[in-house]
């Protein structure tokens, strides 16, 4: 029933590098852009205030499919950016990982922003009553216990983004998903055992996302 | 309201050229609620000014107008004859040099004691590790709190929090100390050990504004009592003159509800 794992015709751990590159990529890159963006959120200048407001709204709420593809028809194909790839390849893998940035940072930003309102208004208080500025306030004090606060949502974040990379075989990266649509087609009578490999392996990658996250969420805890 | 009457000898007699904070005219309101009315005070160099009244009365506002904590509406504020800033930098360097010691302490709770002290030192002050954790250390030990210097505020009692928190301020090297009800949120038996500390700053010469209901305090350790009601000063006085002979109405109510029970 597996004997198509043994044929040497499929890549299963090659494609399953792209998932995990892809999910890496953008989720250092979603976990600055979402900083920033919450930065904005809670700064005092009205119009970044207002360009955070307006993007996490409107972003969020866009399918992801369409992000993806946008990225790949509307700034590739049309605008011809390339984002310094040289090939294919290349070029889908890093709009897919733009797009999932794109996407990603707004989820960041607002478990970020419900992390910030835990933090007691005395803790900015006391900071800015020492003489630090708003970013000092912001770097040193206000965001290190926001984001101990926000461990465990921001797990969620990172699991349901490893899942997400999943559209990027829309615009033919060649991640997991991409290969289990081709095996699903030269496979059809394992089906069942297709969907199985590609589930598990998504399951082994975010499992111990999980656990080691609660785990640390728990561990650095700010107690009050 | 009759028998309001605002008297500023006390004040007077310190002299006009040395004041080192000068409210004049202040006023703000929160929504409909004109929390401050009218407010002139001069806090010369070297004074500890108690400020109390009933709940309400805008004592606490009045306090976190000075370093700019609640922004004012109207009037003029000065700092060592500078006129605070609206926002920015200059701001940041002004609250450098007032400390402020909160209700509710505010220690920085993902930061030990140790690095709470340095936390200012380092980053505003911009002093080097070695000076700033010497600094922190010696003031910690000061205030009786030294062995706790690796903990976590929140495995320190109340009193220690409060010490730890006027160590924070000192380190900063402040011209003038801000206490907002330092002592509120404490256990009565811990209300003692922060008043020593500020006792002690007070004999030193820190020039401190203290917003409290310890009127223990207030005798012994002012040189002006500052009464407040209704976003008003009702009352300026000596402690002495205060509390055995209060001239306002208001005052003497007060005084009569905690005084005598």
């Amino acid at each position: 029933m597996f004997d198509f794992l043994n044929s040497g015709q499929y890549d299963v751990l090659g494609a399953f590098w792209v998932t995990v590159q892809l999910t890496l990529y953008s989720a250092v890159g979603s976990l600055v852009w979402g900083t920033v963006l919450a930065g904005m959120r809670v700064g005092p200048v009205p119009l970044m205030r207002g360009f955070a407001t307006a993007y996490v709204n409107l972003v969020r709420n866009i399918p992801l499919t369409v992000l993806i593809i946008g990225c790949s028809l509307g700034l590739n194909q049309t605008l011809g950016i390339t984002l310094g790839g040289s090939n294919f390849k290349e070029i889908g893998f890093r709009l897919a990982v733009l797009g999932f940035i794109a996407y990603t940072g707004t989820f960041v930003c607002e478990a970020l922003r419900s992390g910030i309102n835990t933090v007691p208004v005395g803790q900015a208080e006391a900071a800015r009553a020492l003489g630090l500025s708003f970013f000092q306030v912001l770097r040193l004090i206000v965001l290190p216990q926001a984001f101990r606060a926000v461990i465990a949502p921001l797990a969620n974040v990172l699991i349901a983004l490893t899942k997400n990379t999943t559209v990027a075989a829309t615009i033919g990266v060649a991640e997991a998903a991409l290969l289990m649509k081709e095996m699903i087609e030269n496979e059809a009578d394992a089906l069942f055992a297709v969907f199985g490999v590609f589930a598990l392996g998504f399951v082994v990658l975010t499992l111990p996302t999980g656990l080691l996250l609660g785990w640390v969420s728990k561990r650095v805890a700010v107690k009050r | 309201m009759s028998g309001v009457s605002v008297t500023k000898d006390v004040q007077d007699a310190a002299g006009a050229a040395d004041d080192l904070v000068v409210l004049s005219n202040v006023n703000k309101h929160f929504g409909a609620l004109h929390v401050l009315q009218d407010i002139d005070l001069s806090i010369a160099r070297g004074e500890v000014v108690v400020v109390i009244g009933p709940s309400g009365s805008g004592k606490s506002t009045l306090c976190r107008t000075i370093n700019r904590l609640e922004t004012i509406d109207s009037g003029t504020i000065t700092v060592d004859g500078k006129e605070l800033p609206s926002e920015g930098r200059e701001l940041a360097r002004l609250r450098a040099d007032v400390g402020m010691v909160f209700q509710s302490f505010n220690l920085f709770a993902h930061k030990t004691v140790l690095q709470n002290v340095m936390l200012g030192q380092l980053k505003v002050r911009k002093t080097d590790q070695a000076a700033a954790h010497a600094k922190a250390q010696a003031l910690l030990d000061r205030v009786g709190v030294g062995s706790q210097a690796e903990k976590y505020p929140a495995q320190l009692s109340g009193g220690q929090q409060q010490r730890v928190a006027i160590a924070r301020a000192l380190a900063m090297d402040p011209k003038v100390m801000l206490f907002d009800e330092p002592t509120s949120a404490l256990d009565p038996e811990m209300i003692n050990e922060v008043l020593e500390v500020m006792q002690q700053l007070a004999r030193e010469g820190m020039t401190m504004v203290v917003v409290t209901h310890e009127m223990g305090f207030a005798r012994s350790a002012a040189n002006r009592v500052v009464f407040m009601a209704d976003g008003k000063i009702v009352e300026e006085a000596t402690p002495e003159q205060f509390f055995s002979n209060p001239r306002s109405d208001r005052a003497k109510d007060f005084l009569s509800k905690i005084l005598h029970h």
